[in-house]
């Protein structure tokens, strides 16, 4: 079971992290690497969840919704480690089309699109974790 | 209850933000490639070029010239007979590019000639007489100016305050400025409609402009 009141904010945070992500690639023409494909694959369905959850309240969410969340997770965490150049580029998995380790948007020097995804994936992991109540 | 309103209404504010915001940031590309697109219309057509023939024709022929080249004088009545024969559907525009020695300064007198409205009179002249003002590739500006004096209508007076006042340089120099972005390094530099004149001739020049038609 988890707080209404956190589940909501889980909810916001994918809605936005979702509208976000295809605001860069419908509007803005941004074209996603594999890399953040993966974490869209993972984020988009917790929108469903979380929304569910909250409109049919069940004691069930967190067991679904937290390995979807951990995937994402350890996705965007590598995808991030690429990104700042920790993994050196030639590990780097996806040589077709665009590569991981391109800046679309760089605000404030570290604000960059898989930063953002990371930091939704986060927020939603830690709200989950503060919100969990025990029955 | 009171949940679920609110959840329907973060979803709708929401989802205005993402139409509202696609809209807006589209409108704000589409005014740029306008903005981009009248900007690059520019580098062939300034708002001083001469003009010669309708202005809305479908075609734009751009001919960067020099007074004192030889072969600008001889595709001069060509080019004439092309604006003749597809009248309405060509026009001229002419960019100065005085690449010969001392050729600026012909090309300051054709500017106040332009100011005295005898613009054609005064290049139509330069061109036929060209052999008495360009001696071996330099142009001889007293020479020019003396031969001047014979064109009927062309006040003298008010060309030699013309040529002391540097108000209109700044006309030559952009488009010299427009050559070299163009990638016009010789003359006669024609572009008709954006796409330059790949090799020269009078054959493939009026080919490029039926093209165009």
């Amino acid at each position: 079971m988890i707080d209404s009141k956190f589940l909501f904010l889980s909810f916001l945070i994918a809605s936005v992290a979702t509208l976000g992500s295809l605001f860069f690639s419908e509007v803005m023409d941004f074209v996603p690497c594999n890399m953040c494909w993966y974490q869209r694959i993972f984020m988009y369905p917790l929108v469903l969840i979380f929304l569910m959850g909250i409109l049919y309240p069940d004691d069930k969410v967190f067991k679904y919704a937290m390995p979807i969340v951990m995937v994402g997770l350890i996705f965007s965490i590598y995808h991030n480690l690429l990104m700042f150049g920790i993994i050196p580029e030639a590990a780097v998995p996806c040589t077709n089309g665009i590569p991981c380790s391109t800046k679309y948007i760089s605000w404030f020097g570290f604000i960059t699109i898989p930063f953002l995804s990371f930091l939704a994936y986060i927020s939603i992991f830690i709200l989950m974790i503060l919100g969990r109540k025990k029955n | 209850m009171q949940n679920k309103s609110l959840v329907i209404v973060s979803i709708l504010v929401l989802l205005g933000l993402f139409i509202g915001g696609g809209m807006y940031y589209k409108n704000l590309q589409t005014q740029k490639s306008i903005a981009l697109a009248k900007e690059k219309a520019l580098l062939f057509e300034r708002p001083y070029s001469v003009v010669v023939g309708n202005k809305d024709a479908k075609v734009q022929l751009v001919e960067f010239f020099d007074p004192a080249c030889e072969t600008c004088a001889l595709f001069h009545p060509y080019v004439k007979a092309i604006l003749e024969k597809y009248d309405g559907d060509v026009k001229l525009v002419l960019r100065y590019a005085p690449f010969h020695e001392n050729s600026i300064h012909a090309v300051k007198m054709l500017l106040g000639a332009k100011e005295q409205g005898m613009f054609m009179e005064v290049l139509d002249f330069m061109f036929a007489t060209q052999n008495y003002w360009v001696q071996h590739h330099v142009v001889k500006p007293k020479i020019l100016w003396q031969m001047l004096g014979q064109i009927k209508g062309l006040d003298m007076n008010k060309l030699s305050e013309f040529m002391k006042d540097e108000s209109k340089n700044y006309i030559i120099k952009q488009d010299l400025e427009d050559a070299k972005t163009l990638d016009v390094t010789k003359t006669p530099g024609y572009i008709v409609n954006g796409k330059p004149l790949q090799t020269f001739g009078l054959d493939n020049l009026i080919e490029l402009i039926e093209s165009e038609l």
